[in-house]
């Protein structure tokens, strides 16, 4: 009896709040059970009133206890700590008292509309476009949940709304000196029918931040992955779970006719065997089992695809002489480069390469699918980079309606670009449909390797021209390679004040899977740009620091980040006994960002090895300043991995490399002895910074290279043994 | 199937099966302690690392026989009762964790290293850490962590 009127009282107090951003807001009470927390209208069945409840952003309970929905997948960048954070901002909470909750799939509500202005509101993570995408509806919907508060604290105690501020989680009279705690509005709440837009000047003002721009305050995910509580799909277990792996052919797009199936069936522990286009999928009662059963496949190949004529580094070595394309686009263009040219006191040429690199995520791809016996309905838990469109790919693959798709997104093992496709989702989807019952299905790391989807190698023609002051007044840049615009990132030079510029890309069709990597075009493209302004400087006899002065003088926020790395840097001071700097900058996803290197070179064996590095950043405000810097320290370590040993090759459309033995990642102990990372002071929207400080990286080691040596590396990566051949030669 | 018996963070668990099968998968898929990783099951990334009688092994290499015989295996949710062992108290301080997923073996990695020598120079952490993969590129933070919490022992 109690109970029940527990419910109903809290019934007639239930609120559900639509706010002009879209934004949906419950204000809930504390101690019923959670269905009940909140609805819109009354006779509304419970189905809808737990779909209504779970809707909400932000959720104020009696004692005081905040929590907060945080719409963004997890991957390391920290999106799941800053998105909170911007709305517990201008909502001014306690933050202490703010639990953070991973949202429900809904991109109607939990889209971000991040996206440009006419584009529809989606749930995906990529291009480092979480923080800076949400940022202004977020600081909305905390703005009016708390004019809210204080507007039923006005009614409640007869004063005029103006009359009120707030303290962290707390409404303030200033002028009776009465206080009240966002816990106990909750038992007054008075929700007006409409709240209009608050507008920006009606909220906090940077000074005023108690969370953003805060270095003390923490990641809300690091207890749970260092005690090894987090969960990643590849630790979720559903009873009745089975395993499924895939044996993929070794050339991209090979289709597979399976041998020995009938010796396969006959195997104790097997489920099934399921076909694939370009796989088979075997599902046995334990991973050790189905692991092992893959290896007994005997499979025919048909490798008649684009792929199988494809040597990567024959490829890249024909680009050069290459006339034919099957398509060339012209990217940039401005001024007149022909005419500069022809006018220039000097010109100059450089070409530059880069090899494939894989993303190496460190958890390998996998999904676990439970599709009902009925196949009508499935659910879903997985780490992805789109949350929003998981139930769609889904239910195209089993032909059911993406409504029945229940979706359980995970913490990500590290996304890089790679966990933005669903072909492993679909995957585990599609083993589950055969067998009728939940799979959890692995790929192993060579699967995930070999089969992989990677940064591709590109070719690029560098040409410039300059006048006889030295200055560069022609600049073009000369892209080939497969992948489209994933080699076009990067090449507009927005902070370079070069009069006449184009940039064009050839495209070669190779038939290796490809896909967005840590800063997509603008690894190699940087490379190119910065490795060439540094061997034209050279030449010229001009400072690399000086050249990017005066390129960048009209240009201060950039220009700030320069001054301030050389700063760091103590450029331009002397340096031990075979130690050179290399400086580079570079934009990306907003970000502006100058890096540069101290390194050294062991002439005997080619290995280079960067000492110091120090990178200076403008990515307006930092919502969360210490993982702000983390995000510049991985961006620059992961810069230093693909650029000094990553390098995967491919013969006749297999994949050379199979593991971490052959595919080499960066190790602690190349780790620099120093890297220091200084975020710019900045009063405006945040951008992105997950990927600020990876391109900046292959510029500033191939210019200390060259500053220190004379030689210019122009070949990502820059492995040991072609270093040692640039020295040598 | 065979049964075998571990002593896994101070239970003994039995499971039954196959000799040659990881002692990965027996602790991820068979004993739900799924806080040990799989990345690479070859030995080359210590995502897997745990203690057998208090030394670092990768549990991907280990055949589950050869650790039925009575050793002490501790996983990442046996370090310590309540996560604050001195090195995922260090690991909180510097905030190492990205995506988290090569951190418990980190830990496990680093929480080893101090036990034998809790006063470790600077060429002795990275040449032990130097088998442990991350992706995320936490080097720099793992490294202060450890030296912090070497600082508290
Ligand atoms: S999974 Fe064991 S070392 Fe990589
Ligand atoms: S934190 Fe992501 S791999 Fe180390």
């Amino acid at each position: 009896m109690k109970d029940q009127s527990t419910i109903d009282n809290s019934l007639s107090r239930r609120r559900f709040l639509k706010l002009s951003g879209g934004f949906t807001i419950g204000i809930t009470v504390v101690g019923l059970v959670p269905q009940l927390t909140s609805c819109t209208e009354d006779g509304e069945d419970t189905r809808d009133l737990v779909a209504k409840e779970l809707n909400a952003w932000v959720n104020i309970r009696e004692d005081g206890q905040i929590t907060i929905m945080s719409p963004a997948s997890e991957m390391g960048q920290g999106s799941r700590t800053a998105l909170p954070i911007i709305l517990a901002e201008e909502l001014d909470a306690d933050w202490s008292k703010v639990q953070v909750e991973t949202s429900p799939i809904d991109p109607e509500i939990y889209g971000s509309p991040g996206f440009g202005p006419n584009a529809r509101k989606i749930m995906l993570n990529v291009g480092s476009r979480t923080v800076r995408g949400y940022f202004k509806s977020l600081r909305q919907a905390g703005a009016q949940t708390r004019y809210v508060l204080l507007h039923s604290v006005a009614k409640a105690w007869e004063v005029p709304i103006d009359e009120l501020s707030t303290e962290p989680s707390m409404v303030v009279h200033e002028a009776s000196g009465r206080k009240m705690p966002y816990g106990d509005v909750v038992a007054i709440l008075d929700i007006p029918e409409t709240i209009s837009e608050i507008s920006e000047e009606q909220m906090k003002k940077p000074e005023d931040f108690r969370l953003i721009w805060n270095e003390s305050i923490g990641r809300v995910d690091v207890v749970e992955k260092s005690n090894g509580s987090a969960q990643f799909s590849m630790d979720i277990q559903v009873p009745d779970m089975v395993y499924g792996v895939i044996e993929r052919g070794k050339v991209h797009g090979a289709s597979p006719s399976l041998r020995n199936e009938a010796a396969m069936r006959a195997e104790d522990g097997l489920i099934d065997l399921v076909a694939l286009d370009y796989g088979i999928g075997v599902v046995a009662n334990s991973l050790e089992k189905a692991l092992k059963l893959k290896e007994q496949l005997d499979i025919d190949w048909n490798t008649n695809v684009t792929a199988a004529k494809h040597s990567s580094q024959e490829a890249l070595d024909s680009y050069a002489t290459l006339t034919q394309h099957d398509e060339t686009r012209e990217l940039r263009s401005l001024g007149n480069v022909r005419q500069a040219m022809a006018r220039a006191a000097k010109t100059y040429t450089a070409d530059y390469k880069n090899d494939y690199v894989y993303h190496a995520q460190m958890e390998p791809l996998n999904a676990i699918a439970a599709v009902s016996e009925d196949q009508t309905s499935a659910e879903i838990w997985a780490g992805t980079q789109g949350p929003g469109f998981v139930a769609g790919a889904v239910a195209d693959a089993l032909g059911i309606e993406p409504e029945k798709v229940k979706f359980n997104l995970c913490f990500l093992g590290g996304g890089f670009g790679r966990r933005s496709m669903h072909d492993y989702i679909i995957e585990a989807a599609l083993l589950s449909k055969a067998v009728k019952k939940p799979v959890k299905m692995i790929w192993t790391r060579e699967d995930d390797l070999r089969y992989g989807m990677y940064r591709p190698m590109s070719f690029q023609r560098m040409q410039a021209g300059t006048d006889a002051d030295g200055n560069i007044i022609a600049f073009s840049h000369s892209i080939t390679g497969d992948g489209s615009n994933l080699l076009a990132s990067g090449t507009a030079n927005e902070f370079y004040d070069i009069p006449n510029q184009e940039v064009e890309l050839n495209i070669v069709k190779n038939g290796i899977r490809l896909k967005h990597w840590r800063s997509v075009g603008h690894g190699p493209n940087k490379f190119a740009i910065e490795g060439f302004i540094d061997q034209i400087a050279a030449d010229q006899g001009q400072d690399p620091l000086e050249v990017r002065r005066k390129l960048m003088a009209n240009h201060p926020k950039a220009l700030r980040t320069l001054e301030k790395a050389a700063e760091m840097a103590n450029w331009g001071s002397p340096l031990a006994e075979g130690r050179a700097r290399g400086i580079a900058f570079g934009e990306r996803s907003g970000a502006l960002c100058t890096g540069i290197a101290e390194i050294s070179v062991n002439k005997d064996t080619g290995k280079i090895k960067v000492h110091h590095f120090w990178s200076a950043v403008d990515g307006g405000i930092m919502v969360q300043p210490d993982n702000a810097k983390a995000q510049m320290e991985g961006g620059i370590l992961m810069g230093m991995s693909s650029v000094l040993s990553e390098q995967l090759t491919i013969e006749s459309g297999e994949v050379r490399q199979s593991n971490f033995h052959d595919y080499n990642l960066l190790r602690m102990a190349d780790i620099p002895e120093t890297l220091e990372i200084a975020l710019l002071p900045s009063d405006e929207a945040p951008q992105g910074m997950g990927e600020a400080s990876t391109p900046i990286v292959a510029g500033a080691i191939a210019n200390a290279f060259l500053a220190l040596t004379g030689k210019a590396l122009t070949h990502l990566p820059f492995t040991p043994e072609r270093v040692k051949a640039v020295l040598d030669a | 199937m065979p049964v075998f018996s571990l002593k896994v963070n101070s239970s003994t668990r039995e499971v039954n099966v196959d000799s040659g099968t990881s002692l990965l998968w027996v602790l991820r898929e068979h004993l739900g302690l799924t806080g040990t990783k799989y990345s690479c099951g070859v030995g080359q990334c210590g995502s897997c690392t745990i203690h057998v009688e208090g030394s670092p092994m990768r549990a991907c290499t280990l055949a589950v026989e050869t650790v039925a015989k009575g050793q002490k295996i501790t996983t990442i949710e046996g370090l310590s009762e309540k996560g604050d062992h001195p090195v995922q108290k260090a690991w909180a301080a510097h905030q190492v964790p990205q995506c988290g997923y090569c951190q418990s073996g980190q830990i496990m990695q680093a929480a080893a290293l101090l036990e034998k020598n809790p006063k470790p120079g600077r060429e002795e952490i990275l040449q032990y850490m130097n088998g442990n993969l991350c992706r995320c590129g936490t080097y720099m933070r793992i490294y202060k962590a450890i030296e912090s919490a070497s600082k508290e022992l």
